[in-house]
């Protein structure tokens, strides 16, 4: 198949040209943040939210000059410095440099947009915690970490950010390190992740020893198309390290646990941003290692169709109102790995979703916040009810997001998941239908939720007196809310997103697929989620809800644990990984520590027994030094006459 | 009739930097017989140190006009090529900073001829205010003059000669401590007996070479080698006593027995001389001898002293740990670097681009070694107990608490003798064994995987010594101190100068190993005059 990728054209100057300002504003808050202490504790928030907000200025800037250029002039490769310097006299291994392309700014624009929003509410969110500056530190890294990842132009700066947004992410889901259960989900999202880590390093090794170059603007040439035993290896290695951050089947566990962190980091880190660092690390590697028809690409696609499933279920039981949205999220980026699996016609979905997602996902998680604020930081959904009265403005935009969520005709998620179902069912028609099937769950689940929330009756804590969130924590609901109404059928309609991210990603810009408002698919959609939301009703809007969660079904439970992923992680690698290191700490201190133990004993005895010879008697050291004369000539002729 | 004696060449300016410093230690003696007592220190000093800066002046002259001589100089008796002149440099700098130490108060006996215990210590002592013999310092010079010839030597009765003028006023230094003189004098009395049983050695050796090659020029043994039957028992036997006198003087497995109770007995300065410049002096004359007059002979002396290499490493490594006197650690310490080197001279077979390289490591690691040594013994002098310095180790428990930056100062280079990345003692050792290694892979060295078994047992024997390094770091920092702990003398401008200079070095050279390295590099790659 003919590519239509551009090529990438050195940029210097401009805007673009100083992108690298884009990551150098957060990084330079946190920097000042975290150094300078609590002496910045009184503005320390605001110094955060104005970084966020330049980095945000130079993104929308950077993106107007980018569309100046021509389609094919839109990839602008910005040098930055030598990062790895070569042999003498040879070039370097790795140049670090920043690529301003149609996807990366689309990322930048997400990251920095979404970000200055969420960094705006967290001023009210976090009012009352005593360490609300630290908490803009590790958001302003988070951001800087983030955008280093999606603008670097080689894998190793990629890499970089990629391990900065995870240190990021354990920071802030063990922001409330106090609590045993927020250290612990930390240090499981730390572990599971460095899992994908190991993969996705793994690649970046094979990648090198076989193309001799990390650099994206060099493997094109160096790839040439081809697909071999090590370009799918390459492929499964990037997709392990994908699964990982995105939190995609059997990396998934970490992301329900991530919810210890407070609600603005799972809105920014663990919903709209970070966990989609492994579609944009699919799609930008997708001309290498992930092509059309390739092997690899049906692995992304099946591991997002069975992730997107095992979400919505996992969603259907959650009664904490932060876990049934974190098993959405897993879902709706199963549709987007499912979309990144079937090349640049799926791309323009995956990352349209992408965009749409993080908008009424955040919207969400920050309405979730809201309402937690409002009744004391309760999560469990069966004691909120009825609330829709006590906070009208979280409940018109949560409903909004809902709305898009389900894929209500003509709001955003409509028009970005029913392209990809509509792709789907195309290009790999089972996977396809399975995500119909996962479109009427998550019509079910969602249902649950708002129905459990806003409606029915007060199910509340007796202290409990719900209001609503201050306009710093509204306001940013309301521009998100706006973006999950009419973003996607911006981007989607006339096939704007797909024109604008073709250059980058491949894809013919004059075959723009259509959008069609009536295909089968797409009414088995509807029809789906409307028996979904019906069903919700019936046992959670017109029924009552126990206050008490009741015993539930078989599914139920499978469901509520999170389909035994953590007892099959517990017992698949936990206790057997115990085991192993309890046998290495026997082994070494029987084994390494008596031979080391022994070997000092010895040294120790032989240097006590050897110190005798040194008598103190000139007369000895003579008579030594004679032998030694005596030894040293009787050798000489020996190896003289051998 | 008798034939003419025609008058023999000598090159002034390249011989200038051993002609200054011996005509100072001249005008020092004299300076002894004939000015007042009271004037002798303020006259000596400025004399030596003056006389040690021209000199290395008039080295860095040499090298900076490009004008290393390409032939042995005054009729073929002295080489002065460029390890020559690195190594001058080198004894230069750390003699310099020796005297620096020397001239500190309180090291020195007032009248050496004195019976200890005596009234006549007691009188002399009394109208000596602490300055103790002036002679010192012409000695010094002398010692430090034989030190220069000593590995410029380009015969081998030269060498003898040199040898002698380095270890004669050396042996007379080592008697001259004010405290404990009884341990001086019999560490001055046992040098001086082992010493005259070595130079035996050596001039036995001298004579039976002689027999064989009928010259005692170095390059003129090598090409009698290369033209006659090398495995001649005379040949054999006369190099084999020639290096039992060289390997002495470093100090080598088996005839190491003298340095402890040397370094123990001697003054602290005079051990830091010791240490630092007569170890570079010794080990540029085995390279002298191994490399220039037995070139043709290395299949048989290699696999020789590859067993006193490796005897030294471990002799030096496993005997250190037991020691509880501080200057008998670093005298074992000092073993065992000894053996490091000695791998350094082993790297030598193939290529003359071979040898450069080892050469430089064996180079660069005397230089650095030097002067980490001496900032050591610095340390040491100021560490006091009433009865002189501190020397048992339990002495030294809980320094750290006591005198923070002293004791930080000391461990730094403790942990430089260890080797531990960051020092200079890392590239040190990191460059021997790399120049051992590569020299083990030269096609058709017979025993290029013996190389790699003594960079092995080097390692090995690296490890037992940061042990006993580091053990004195714990001590210091670890341990409760001692309720009448020793007193930290205020130290003097000299001593403090030494102190950071051997530091900066240390450190700087751990940081930038190019700057010394390249300095070593040039040197090295012009190779001996053959």
């Amino acid at each position: 198949m003919e590519s239509h990728i551009a090529e990438i054209v050195q940029h210097t100057g401009g805007v673009i040209g100083n992108s690298w300002l884009m990551i150098a504003f957060p990084l330079v808050g946190a920097f000042i943040l975290l150094v300078f202490n609590r002496f910045t504790n009184r503005w320390g928030h605001l110094l955060g939210v104005a970084m966020s907000l330049a980095s945000f200025v130079v993104a929308v800037l950077a993106f107007f000059e980018l569309i100046g250029f021509g389609p094919e002039e839109r990839r602008r490769a910005v040098h930055l410095f030598e990062f790895i310097p070569g042999m003498p006299g040879e070039p370097a291994m790795v140049d670090m440099g920043l690529l301003i392309d149609p996807l990366s700014i689309s990322f930048a624009l997400l990251i920095t947009g979404v970000g200055s929003l969420i960094h705006i509410y967290s001023i009210g969110y976090m009012s009352h915690d005593e360490h609300r500056r630290r908490f803009f530190s590790y958001l302003n890294l988070f951001v800087a970490a983030m955008l280093l990842l999606v603008l670097a132009d080689n894998y190793v700066g990629l890499f970089i950010g990629w391990e900065g947004v995870g240190l990021a992410s354990y920071l802030l889901i063990g922001f409330w390190q106090f609590k045993p259960s927020a250290a612990t989900a930390a240090k499981k999202a730390f572990v599971v992740n460095r899992v994908g880590d190991f993969g996705l390093l793994v690649g970046m090794f094979v990648i090198w020893t076989s193309f001799g170059t990390l650099a994206f603007k060099d493997l094109g040439a160096e790839v040439n198309g081809v697909q071999n035993g090590t370009t799918l290896a390459i492929g499964l290695l990037l997709l392990l390290g994908a699964c990982g951050k995105s939190a995609q089947l059997p990396l998934q566990s970490w992301l329900l646990d991530a919810m210890e962190g407070p609600t603005p980091v799972s809105a920014l880190i663990h919903a709209a941003t970070m966990v989609t660092a492994g579609v944009y690390l699919v799609v930008r590697s997708g001309a290498f290692f992930f092509p059309e028809g390739s092997g690899a690409a049906l692995a992304v696609s099946i591991v997002g169709a069975v992730t997107l499933l095992a979400g919505a279920i996992i969603g259907c039981a959650k009664d904490d109102i932060k876990k049934g949205l974190a098993g959405s999220t897993m879902s709706q980026i199963g549709y987007m790995m499912l979309g990144a699996g079937l090349g640049p016609a799926g791309y323009a979905f995956a990352i349209g979703h992408l965009i749409t997602h993080g908008f009424f996902k955040a919207n969400m998680f920050l309405g979730a916040g809201s309402v937690m604020h409002g009744m004391n930081d309760e999560v469990d959904m069966r004691k909120y009810g009825a609330l829709r009265k006590f906070m009208p403005i979280t409940f018109v935009t949560f409903f909004i997001g809902y709305l898009a969520i389900i894929g209500f005709p003509l709001l955003s998620g409509y028009f970005t998941k029913d392209g990809i179902i509509e792709t789907a069912v195309h290009h790999q028609p089972i996977l396809g239908w399975l995500a119909v099937l996962g479109a009427g769950i998550t019509g079910f689940y969602m249902s649950r939720m708002v129905f459990m929330t806003f409606f029915g009756e007060k199910r509340w804590a007796d202290d409990a007196h719900p209001h609503e969130s201050p306009l710093v924590m509204t306001v940013p609901l309301m521009v998100l809310s706006l973006g999950s109404l009419g973003l996607g059928a911006y981007l989607v309609l006339n096939g704007t997103l797909y024109r604008f991210l073709s250059p980058a990603v491949g894809g013919d810009p004059a075959a723009a697929p259509e959008f069609h408002f009536v295909t089968t698919p797409g009414l088995a959609t509807l029809a789906l989620v409307a028996v979904g939301a019906a069903f919700a009703w019936m046992r959670y809007g017109r029924a009552e809800v126990p206050a008490v969660q009741p015993r539930g079904s078989f599914l139920t439970t499978f469901a509520r644990r999170d389909l035994y992923g953590d007892a099959l992680n517990e017992s698949l690698f936990m206790r057997p990984g115990q085991w192993l290191t309890r046998l290495a700490v026997f082994f070494d201190n029987r084994g390494i520590d008596g031979i080391v133990n022994g070997l000092a004993a010895g040294i120790g005895g032989s240097s006590g027994r050897l110190r005798r010879i040194q008598t103190g008697f000139a007369r000895t050291y003579a008579l030594s030094i004679f032998i030694g004369a005596a030894l040293l000539t009787g050798a000489l002729l020996l190896v003289g006459n051998i | 009739m008798n034939p003419a004696i025609e008058a023999p060449t000598i090159e002034y300016g390249t011989l200038a930097p051993l002609l200054v410093i011996f005509g100072a230690a001249c005008i020092g003696v004299l300076v002894e017989a004939f000015a007042p007592r009271y004037l002798r220190k303020s006259i000596q000093v400025p004399l030596t140190l003056l006389s040690l800066a021209g000199a290395f002046a008039l080295v860095l002259v040499q090298v900076l006009r490009g004008q290393v001589s390409t032939t042995a100089s005054a009729m073929g008796a002295i080489a002065v090529d460029g390890p020559s002149l690195f190594i001058w440099g080198v004894i230069l700098i750390l003699s310099f900073v020796c005297v620096l130490l020397i001239n500190d108060e309180g090291h020195f006996v007032a009248s050496a001829a004195s019976v200890p215990g005596s009234a006549d210590e007691e009188e002399a002592e009394r109208h000596d205010n602490g300055t103790g013999h002036t002679e010192v310092y012409p000695l010094v010079l002398f010692a430090v003059g034989g030190m220069l010839l000593f590995p410029a030597a380009h015969d081998l009765l030269m060498m003898f000669v040199a040898l002698e003028v380095m270890s004669l006023p050396l042996y007379l230094l080592c008697g001259l401590a004010r405290r404990r003189r009884l341990l001086s004098q019999e560490a001055s009395m046992k040098y001086f007996l082992l010493g005259a049983f070595s130079s035996a050695f050596f001039l036995y050796g001298t004579a039976m070479v002689y027999g064989f090659a009928g010259t005692v020029s170095l390059p003129g043994i090598n090409q009698a080698m290369a033209a006659g039957n090398t495995l001649d028992p005379l040949l054999l036997i006369g190099f084999a006593l020639l290096g039992v006198g060289l390997l002495f003087k470093i100090g080598a497995a088996p005839f190491q027995a003298w340095k402890p109770d040397v370094y123990q007995g001697a003054p602290t300065p005079i051990t830091a001389l010791m240490a630092s410049g007569t170890l570079v002096a010794a080990v540029g004359a085995v390279l002298r001898v191994f490399w220039v007059g037995l070139g043709n002979l290395d299949w048989e002396w290699r696999p020789v002293i590859w067993g006193v290499a490796a005897l030294t490493m471990i002799v030096g490594s496993i005997l250190a740990i037991t020691q509880t006197e501080i200057k008998r650690m670093l005298a074992y310490s000092s073993i065992a670097h000894t053996g490091f080197l000695l791998v350094g001279v082993m790297a030598t077979y193939g290529s003359a681009q071979q040898n450069a390289e080892s050469l430089k490591a064996i180079l660069f690691y005397l230089a650095i070694y030097g002067i980490a040594t001496v900032g050591a013994f610095a340390v040491l002098t100021l560490v006091r107990d009433p009865g002189g310095e501190a020397g048992h180790l339990s002495r030294w428990a809980g320094l750290g608490k006591r005198a923070p930056v002293l004791s930080g100062v000391f461990a730094f280079f403790l942990l430089a003798f260890a080797g531990i990345p960051l020092t200079s003692g890392f590239m040190g050792k990191y460059a021997i064994f790399s120049a051992a290694l590569n020299s083990g892979t030269q096609p058709g060295d017979s025993i290029g995987g013996w190389m790699a078994g003594l960079v092995v047992v080097g390692v090995v024997a690296s490890a037992v010594a940061a042990f006993f390094y580091v053990r004195v770091i714990v001590l210091m920092f670890f341990s409760e101190p001692a309720a009448d702990g020793p007193a930290i003398a205020a130290p003097s401008m000299g001593t403090v100068a030494v102190i950071a200079v051997s530091l900066l070095v240390t450190v700087g050279v751990g940081l930038y190993p190019e700057s010394v390295l390249g300095v070593a590099n040039d040197a090295a790659s012009s190779l001996f005059i053959r």
